[in-house]
């Protein structure tokens, strides 16, 4: 009896060994396939997976460069396609336990997070830190080191409707003047929503002198909110003005849907957005400038500049296959125009960003409004900012704030309690 | 082989057991065996090779059970509960274990690696290029030793180092078209496969740029290319501290699992570390928490319970009217009813919030006509909203297990009520209710439970908004507890998972006392049979 229950084991665990002979062979297989070889043969074949986390937009024109990778190595390189908002909490839950993916693409705000939660590895640009846009670079500096290879620089702008008016307006009220001379539905499109949306209207909200942090000399952000006092008042004053209490200029029912299907039907000559949205309305038929985006204080109105870039996993042990790509075979023109034809981010390899602005209007036009523009701050207290700030902002243009002073000030206070 | 000695041995019991029988059940038995002890064996595997312990004790336990309980002919009622048992263990003892110990960590957005990784990372970023150094050439060599080195251009000249050696100038050595070290005498230059074979030790190998230690090393990110460096820190592995080589700070851990100098300076990277109590004091001591718990915790409760009432109610009056056998076409009516039921919840519930949009959605811009409505952006209305829509997804369920229940209501009970005289309201009151609940109540229970953690419905359709103006949480008029959790510690800035632990604690604790008390009284009910 005994003897039977062994002979019984042992033949479901020969089956079992058997199985992942054959089943189990394919997993470990392209992870050991190219030690082998290497050691087998004389050609240098070389070994490893080197794996990438994309958006839709970037998976597709990396796949070719991979593939010129792929052959002039021989490695693997696996680019796997996440949905942009995912790719960052996913990497920090995974990017820890040693099984995230060796390079990710991302947001240049993302650097302070991902820094202090010690998930990512410096990246040293050396001298070609120079073939970069300077912005695109101090992007991704944190604390004195360079995090993320970067690939497209961004910013909103003030884009217009030619069909509808030709004035450029250098002030707010210059261009909702513009706007009502339209005769559409809406003066201008500024995408707001239930909870706000405080990227959107940053431009408007730095042009009464309110930045969300201060700066040190050279420059970078120090977490100190600098959005009080008597400039973030004015912005408040100026944004109750503009809500449903005063002339419904702002409204939060217009979300980025509803405010880009409206600009692209004809309703609005002005529309406050991003290069992300103008393929829509080109294909919608629309002839459209892109203006620098118009002042509603005193000062200029500077839109956020969101640098794009990649950033290498530093519990990853293909760091140096993966830093080898992205100096050798991304940071390039070729690559870096290729990734602007998908995404239409402007390059931020000066050569690559200086050859698509000359041919295209709408670039040139973006990149002149982005010369006013500040980069997103990247310390890790901006991700305690958003929801106050955006929901604050919403709240007052809603009119559901009844003292917007009060309730711009409380917003600080509350800010200043969550970032401690 | 095995059979015939399965089949010698036992010629009086065998005959019943799949384990001794020489039949298809018998070897699809065994295929399966075969399937789960391979799926067993890679675990193993995979758990020594990242060196899991406590996962590897644990499939060699779960192997070793699991062979023993099948194919053994004793242990008939363990070959029922094992698979039971297991997904307990996995499932249910382990998640709830793990939820414990993280509700006592300072787990969260600094805190997350281990702290070897954070030693590594903030030697790593402390590496800095020395201001102004040049790319040097490079090629990965080995020394005759077999020691890992490099061979650099420096001057047009080419030296070779390993860690122990300072880069030196090496004789007779030669450099190719691309200004890289083409023969270095003395010296192997790995291939490209082969460096990628040891890619580790390359980037993590430092060659001395010179004897003098001031002046840094040479360190390489592509294989390709080095560049001098110089370290900010240096990490004392015996006293277990780091210190800053230009201002001799010394950075000792702490009790948070940092790195902390005397005048308190951190470095980032953190671990996580175990903090005692500290997470669910933070939620009785911050008022900022306690508030938003309490005030959540009012509307979770009201929310929880009118679902279910609202639910249950329509759904119990549906399948009475539906079940009366005057009704014609009972059949397709009750089957339309279930649709709602068929549609995937969240899906409905963002149809729900699109057509409740206010001016744009379908209900106030087509069905009333242009109305002015703020669904979801008023308190009431959007509470109201939140309900509603529940009701619609919910009350499917509530008639499909209420008429089931009505139709297991014996007949003659109600005769007997007729022949009393009583009226329609009153047997209703006094035996369809009552024996309804003995079967229906355990359900209304698990059915509360649900919506009282019912993150989908209240994130899809209003996420937990109208805003509260000035809310120091910037928490919503709808956020019920767990969509609290989500906010408080994991969206808004900093992620906190070890206070998400707790909390989650505390909610599993008010749950489980609810259902508890629940059930109790659910045993009152049977006493009326």
């Amino acid at each position: 009896m005994r003897r039977s229950i062994m002979i019984a084991a042992a033949a479901g665990l020969t089956l079992a060994l058997a199985a992942c002979q054959s089943g189990g062979g394919t997993d470990t297989e392209t992870t050991t396939d190219g030690e082998s070889t290497g050691e087998e043969t004389s050609e240098p074949a070389a070994s490893g997976t080197l794996t990438i986390w994309a958006d839709e937009l970037r998976a597709e024109p990396l796949t070719e460069v991979a593939a010129q990778f792929e052959s002039e190595t021989g490695v693997t390189v696996e680019i796997v396609q996440k949905n942009f908002d995912d790719i960052r909490p996913e990497f920090l839950a995974q990017a820890p336990t040693g099984e995230g993916p060796d390079v990710i693409v991302g947001a240049h705000d993302w650097t302070g997070e991902l820094v202090t939660a010690g998930v990512v590895a410096p990246v040293d640009l050396g001298v070609r830190s120079e073939e970069f846009v300077d912005v695109a670079v101090n992007a991704f500096n944190y604390e004195g080191s360079n995090y993320g290879v970067p690939y497209g620089i961004e910013n909103i702008a003030l884009v217009r409707n030619d069909g509808l008016t030709d004035v450029a307006p250098a002030t707010w009220d210059e261009m909702i003047a513009a706007g009502e001379a339209a005769g559409v539905q809406y003066p201008v499109l500024l995408q707001q929503g239930d909870g706000g949306d405080a990227y959107h209207m940053y431009p408007f909200q730095t042009s009464f002198g309110a930045p969300v942090f201060a700066t040190d000399e050279s420059g970078a952000y120090v977490p100190e909110l600098a959005l009080g006092g008597e400039a973030g008042t004015a912005f408040a004053e100026w944004l109750a003005a503009n809500g449903a209490a005063g002339t419904g200029a702002l409204q939060t029912a217009v979300t980025a849907d509803i405010a880009k299907e409206a600009f692209a039907n004809g309703e609005s000559a002005f529309i406050v957005t991003g290069p992300w949205n103008i393929s829509a309305f080109t294909d919608a038929g629309l002839e459209v400038s892109v203006l620098p985006i118009p002042a509603a204080g005193s000062e200029t109105a500077t839109p956020f500049v969101g640098v794009q870039g990649f950033f290498v996993n530093a519990t990853s042990e293909n760091q140096l296959l993966a830093n080898s790509f992205l100096l050798d075979y991304v940071a390039t023109d070729e690559v870096q125009t290729a990734l602007y034809t998908s995404g239409g981010r402007i390059p931020a390899l000066t050569s690559a960003s200086d050859a698509v602005s000359a041919d295209d209007p709408i670039v040139a036009g973006f990149a002149a409004a982005g010369e006013v523009g500040v980069p997103m701050p990247t310390l890790p207290q901006m991700g305690a900012v958003w929801e106050f700030w955006g929901t604050t902002q919403a709240d007052i243009i809603a009119g559901d704030a009844s003292d917007p002073a009060a309730a711009w000030q409380t917003m600080v206070e509350n800010i200043q309690g969550a970032i401690g | 082989m095995s059979t015939v000695a399965t089949k010698d041995e036992t010629p009086a019991r065998g005959s019943t057991s799949h384990a001794r029988e020489l039949n298809g059940w018998w070897f699809a038995k065994l295929a399966v065996m075969a399937v789960i002890n391979a799926g067993l064996l890679y675990a193993v595997y995979s758990s020594f090779m990242v060196e899991e312990w406590w996962i590897l004790a644990v499939t060699v336990v779960l192997l070793v059970v699991v062979n023993w309980v099948y194919f053994s002919k004793r242990m008939v009622p363990a070959k029922y509960l094992l698979p039971g048992v297991i997904f307990l263990l996995v499932y249910q003892v382990f998640t709830m274990g793990y939820t414990a110990y993280i509700a006592f960590t300072n787990y969260g957005s600094e805190n997350t690696i281990s702290r070897d990784q954070a030693i590594e990372q903030i030697l790593r970023t402390g590496d800095v290029r020395v201001e102004g150094a040049v790319d040097l050439p490079l090629k990965v060599v080995r020394n005759e030793a077999g020691e890992l080195g490099f061979a650099v251009v420096v001057d047009d000249t080419v030296e070779a180092g390993t860690a122990d050696e300072p880069l030196d100038t090496v004789d007779g050595a030669t450099i190719d078209d691309r200004g890289a070290p083409q023969e270095v005498p003395g010296w192997q230059i790995l291939s490209l496969a082969e460096v990628l074979e040891v890619q580790g030790e390359v980037t993590a190998l430092r060659v001395p740029f010179s004897d003098d230690p001031e002046d840094g090393w040479v360190r390489t990110q592509t294989g390709a290319v080095g560049f001098q460096s110089s370290p900010r820190f240096s990490y004392d592995e015996a006293a277990d501290t780091f210190t800053d080589v230009t201002t001799d700070a010394v950075y000792t851990p702490n009790d948070r699992g940092f790195f902390e100098s005397q005048d308190g300076t951190r470095l980032t990277p953190g671990w996580p570390v175990t903090i005692g109590f500290e997470n669910f004091q933070r939620m009785l001591t911050d008022s900022r928490i306690s508030s938003a718990l309490l005030q959540a915790g009012a509307w979770t409760f009201a929310f929880a319970f009118l679902s279910v009432a609202t639910t249950f109610f329509l759904g119990l009056f549906l399948a009475m009217t539906f079940n009366h056998p005057a009704v014609r076409g009972r059949k397709l009516i009750r089957s339309l009813l279930i649709l709602p039921y068929a549609f995937p919840g969240f899906l409905a519930a963002l149809v729900w919030k699109g057509m409740l949009n206010n001016p744009y959605g379908f209900i106030n811009s087509t069905i009333l006509g242009g109305a002015d409505i703020p669904w979801l952006t008023e308190e009431w209305l959007a509470r109201f909203s939140i309900i509603a829509v529940n009701l619609w997804l919910g009350f499917p369920y509530m008639f499909l297990i209420a008429t089931g229940a009505l139709q297991a209501i014996p007949g003659d009970v109600y005769e007997a009520a007729k022949i009393d005289g009583a009226k329609p309201f009153r047997v209703f009151r006094s035996i369809t209710l009552p024996l309804l609940m003995i079967s229906v109540a355990p359900l209304l229970i698990a059915s509360f439970s649900f919506n009282f953690n019912n993150f989908n419905l209240i994130y899809f359709v209003t996420e937990g908004g109208p805003n509260i103006p000035g809310h120091p949480l910037a928490l919503g008029e709808t956020d019920i507890l767990i969509s609290v959790v989500y906010k408080v510690a994991v969206v808004a800035g900093t992620k906190q998972y070890g206070l998400a632990a707790a909390m989650s604690i505390l909610i599993f604790v008010i749950v489980g006392l609810v259902s508890w008390l629940g059930f109790r009284q659910t045993r009152k009910l049977e006493e009326v049979l």
